[in-house]
């Protein structure tokens, strides 16, 4: 097994010093690995800490402690206490996050924003472009608005947005925060199409997935966050 | 995955640091200044120092750039020759040469950053005299490149620039601080007196020029969504010191000081 993303004994604590000093354990004792072509469904009540595990492994939520061992560049790297610039290199290059919501960025066009993954890693804006028009045009995003900005957007239009820029690059470990939320059938459809090309192009998911049909569809194996049992991975 | 894909070259990750910040001090009173401040930045690195008025933002800024000498500490930086210079060791002169050179400074006041007096043109044009550039037609030609590159119209390039309105005149500053090629840049406030629209269309430009030509850049703001756009990392100032440093998103997402929180979370969602 090539494992890529290794997670040991992960604990994380919000501490809440503007409402007394209230202290949240909403992780603990996480352990498991995912390997190359797996994906790994977290599976548990609402509240159970699902998102916030995404948000750790991201960089996002400062764990409470443990170890988060990833394959960066040939090599295996501690995110927990890692340089900010190194989790910037390893976010351009190997940990990929998608989620519903579009940081939307004003004056930036829809097709900008899909590119910019594929233009922090060097790509040409030739290859960059005709990918991301690949990816709007599947996602049936219409073309009239590649060129605007996503700031005035549906809902759902900036969510796909954001899931043709998270699908834009290859991601040795993609973190997937219900992508298929509130998208109709046929998009959905395409999601799943596009997970099980990353899968078959050997990453490492770690998702999310309210919708049964579709956890079912592409679930390797469950982690289980339900709170009486944090710690076993089936 | 694309055929396209490629690593970054080696240099643009940065392995040595650009800028090193060892117990910088100043104080004016107690708690007032800044106090142990130390720190690294790497080429194309972007830092953001927040923390509201009086903290010691601005203080440690000036004292960054060479404008005003610390109680103690140090301030190195790595030449485009690969030498360590110390700035308060350095000769009043040299440090002026690295501030017309390898380094800028974006006023939070254009007018503070300009020569109000000459035209747009010769206000681009100036570093690069200084550096030696005396031929007229290169000098029109970068201004005329320059103009276009912050979007102003290059036919404005003989006009002073008090004819031009604020958020053009910030630009003018920015492009006659990146003509010479800069590694690292300051910036104080630079959206700061700016109308709302026309702050998107600068920030804009901006996260484009730092990717563009890998600046690292200090950016002083009281603004957490500008801090969030353009900088990789944070530190948090209060009362003269660093409370909290790290990882832009996570400083805004999960900050763990008092004070960080404070900040944070109370700052209006419109």
């Amino acid at each position: 097994m090539n494992t890529l993303i290794e997670v040991r004994d992960l604990a994380k604590t919000f501490t809440l010093h503007q409402q007394h000093g209230v202290s949240l354990q909403v992780l603990r004792g996480l352990n498991f690995t995912v390997a190359a072509g797996e994906c790994l469904v977290l599976h548990g009540q609402s509240g159970a800490g699902k998102s916030t595990l995404l948000r750790t492994l991201y960089g996002n939520y400062l764990p409470a402690g443990g170890s988060i061992r990833i394959r960066h560049a040939g090599d295996w790297l501690e995110l927990v206490g890692a340089e900010p610039r190194q989790v910037l290199a390893v976010r351009r290059q190997t940990l990929g996050y998608v989620s519903q919501f579009l940081r939307v960025i004003p004056r930036v066009p829809a097709l900008e924003v899909v590119m910019e993954p594929a233009l922090a890693r060097g790509w040409t804006r030739v290859d960059a472009e005709a990918r991301a028009r690949a990816l709007l045009t599947r996602l049936n995003i219409p073309e009239r608005l590649w060129q605007l900005a996503p700031g005035t957007f549906s809902g759902g239009e900036q969510q796909r947005v954001n899931l043709a820029r998270g699908f834009m690059v290859g991601w040795p470990v993609m973190l997937l925060d219900e992508p298929t939320a509130s998208l109709d059938e046929a998009n959905a459809g395409v999601v799943l199409e596009l997970i099980d090309e990353a899968k078959a192009a050997g990453s490492a998911l770690i998702g999310i997935f309210h919708d049964r049909a579709i956890r079912e569809a592409v679930a390797d194996r469950y982690l289980d966050m339900t709170q009486e049992d944090l710690a076993h991975a089936s | 995955m694309s055929a396209a894909e490629q690593l970054l070259p080696a240099a643009s990750v940065g392995t040595e640091p650009l800028f090193a910040v060892r117990d910088l001090t100043r104080l004016y009173g107690p708690d007032k200044g800044c106090q142990g401040v130390s720190f690294e930045l790497y080429p194309g690195e972007v830092l953001g120092i927040v923390g509201e008025s009086g903290s010691g933002k601005s203080t440690l800024l000036s004292l960054l750039c060479g404008r005003c000498p610390p109680d103690r500490g140090s301030v190195q930086y790595r030449d485009a020759a690969g030498d360590w210079l110390d700035l308060y060791a350095a000769s009043e002169a040299e440090r002026r040469t690295l501030l017309r050179t390898e380094w800028g400074f974006v006023e939070q006041n254009p007018r503070d950053g300009l020569r109000m007096g000459v035209s747009a043109g010769a206000n681009i044009g100036e570093r690069l005299m200084a550096q030696g550039v005396r031929h007229y037609g290169q000098l029109r030609a970068a201004g005329l490149d320059w103009l276009q590159q912050v979007e102003i119209d290059p036919a404005r390039i003989d006009d002073l620039p008090r004819t031009f309105s604020g958020g053009m005149q910030q630009r003018l500053q920015i492009a006659r601080n990146l003509v010479s090629s800069p590694k690292l840049v300051f910036m104080d406030e630079p959206t700061g007196g700016l109308d709302v629209s026309v702050q998107a269309r600068l920030l804009d430009l901006l996260r484009g020029l730092v990717r563009e030509l890998d600046l690292a850049v200090v950016i002083v703001t009281h603004d957490l969504a500008v801090a969030r756009l353009l900088a990789d990392r944070l530190m948090v100032m209060r009362r003269s010191r660093v409370v909290e440093s790290g990882l832009t998103d996570q400083i805004l997402d999960d900050p763990q000081h008092p004070y960080t929180q404070l900040l944070v979370s109370s700052v209006l969602q419109p």
